[in-house]
């Protein structure tokens, strides 16, 4: 979707607020709690780590832009948690009693599992998937799409031209995962010249990497 | 993305919904709050910069050991014992004479968790976010990073499940220190790419 998380390039954000190394990891008992709640959940395999995404990025753009991050994470839990139907909104708002779960979901994360969980994390290659269309040395397009729905090729690199520098091999799709289906397939590293993407405000000799999938791309010709 | 969220006390409203959903959450059975002590505990004890700053220190001694972390990334640092959730898969890039990398994600926060721990506040901002893909040299001379005109900048954004570690230039002078003194020297932000590590009088100051 093109919203506006998706910022590569804006103008006007301001000056970077430097925190400095030494400040606290959070800042409030809160951004703890929603930090851990959404790393807790993952045992219930409830929702993909790309739902999850498209979730936050699917709260209200002027919010989205005067909230903080794990503002966004809340608002995203709310929204993807009550889409799946772990809870109702009501629910929630303590409108009504509390109801029982009927969808399918996983154990609950133990404290003792929290270690080798976070140790092993999640795994998204996978043994077959569509074969490569490009290789290491391509000059490929990122394409010009504009889908509703979630997508990791963010604006600033549609309609431009790069080269495939690596193949990081056969993935799970973050823009179909969203959405319910792996669709895997190989993810490159695309190197672009900071004045293809920039033109004359770009700098000469300056590159940018993305990663991106299969059917982000197309042959530059 | 306001930074003034992050300092200032956050709006009551966050604070009742983030109770809200944990109480809804563990009256179901569906999370555990010893489970979130420990998940808390773990990234702010246990998993940070330390990490990453023991993998550069051993980089910068062991010829080796930066051969290896150079050709897999992800296996070298699993050495050290730092693995799994926000970096599955790392990849070690190394500043040099010629080359400045720097890392970002403009779509989200995506960040190497088991070597850096989570993301500072402008890592997550709109300034940064927007920023460093159009004019990374703006962006990191305000972090007090000078790049000269010949060398070359490369931006890398985590739009995937790759996660960028940078390997900063071992500081001139730096001969002869044990990995335990080097590991000072190197800094989070350093390991972002918005700055060069320590000098060794820097080191020592800090």
């Amino acid at each position: 979707m093109d919203g506006v998380h998706d910022m590569g390039g804006m103008h006007n954000m301001g000056p970077i607020e430097i925190d400095r190394e030494e400040d606290p990891v959070f800042h409030g008992e809160w951004e703890k709690r929603i930090f851990a709640i959404n790393n807790a959940i993952g045992t219930l395999k409830i929702r993909s780590i790309d739902e999850s995404r498209h979730a936050r990025e699917r709260m209200k753009p002027g919010l989205y832009m005067t909230s903080s991050y794990y503002q966004i994470w809340l608002d995203g839990l709310e929204r993807i948690l009550s889409e799946k139907g772990l809870f109702s909104r009501d629910e929630l708002a303590g409108k009504i009693p509390l109801q029982p779960v009927t969808v399918a979901h996983g154990p609950t994360m133990t404290p003792d599992q929290v270690d080798e969980r976070m140790d092993k994390g999640g795994y998204f290659y996978r043994e077959e998937g569509k074969s490569a269309r490009f290789k290491i040395g391509d000059l490929v397009r990122g394409r010009n799409i504009h889908p509703e729905g979630h997508t990791r090729l963010p604006r600033y690199a549609r309609g431009k031209q790069g080269e495939v520098i690596a193949d990081y091999g056969i993935q799970v799709f973050a823009d179909s995962n969203a959405h319910g289906d792996e669709n895997p397939q190989h993810l490159y590293c695309v190197r672009f010249s900071s004045t293809e993407l920039w033109g004359a405000d770009g700098t000469e000799g300056d590159y940018i990497h993305i990663d991106l999938w299969d059917d982000h791309l197309e042959a530059a010709t | 993305m306001a930074h003034d969220h992050d300092h200032n006390d956050p709006p009551s409203d966050t604070v009742l919904r983030v109770k809200a959903l944990e109480s809804l959450l563990v009256d179901k059975g569906l999370v555990d709050p010893k489970t979130l002590d420990a998940l808390v505990d773990r990234y702010e004890t246990r998993i940070g910069p330390q990490n990453g700053k023991a993998v550069v220190a051993k980089a910068w001694s062991d010829p080796d050991y930066r051969k290896r972390l150079l050709a897999d990334g992800t296996s070298a640092i699993a050495e050290m014992g730092y693995s799994g959730a926000g970096g599955e898969t790392i990849i070690a890039l190394e500043n040099t004479d010629k080359i400045h990398n720097v890392v970002v994600c403009t779509l989200c926060s995506c960040y190497p968790w088991p070597v850096l721990g989570l993301p500072p506040v402008w890592y997550k901002s709109a300034p940064y976010r927007s920023r460093v893909v159009r004019e990374p040299r703006k962006v990191l001379e305000e972090f007090g990073t000078q790049i000269p005109a010949d060398v070359e900048v490369r931006v890398w954004d985590s739009t995937a499940e790759t996660r960028y570690l940078v390997i900063p230039k071992r500081p001139a002078g730096s001969e002869g220190m044990s990995e335990a003194e080097l590991m000072d020297l190197v800094s989070r932000d350093s390991m972002i790419g918005v700055c060069e590590a320590k000098s060794p009088e820097q080191g020592e100051a800090a």
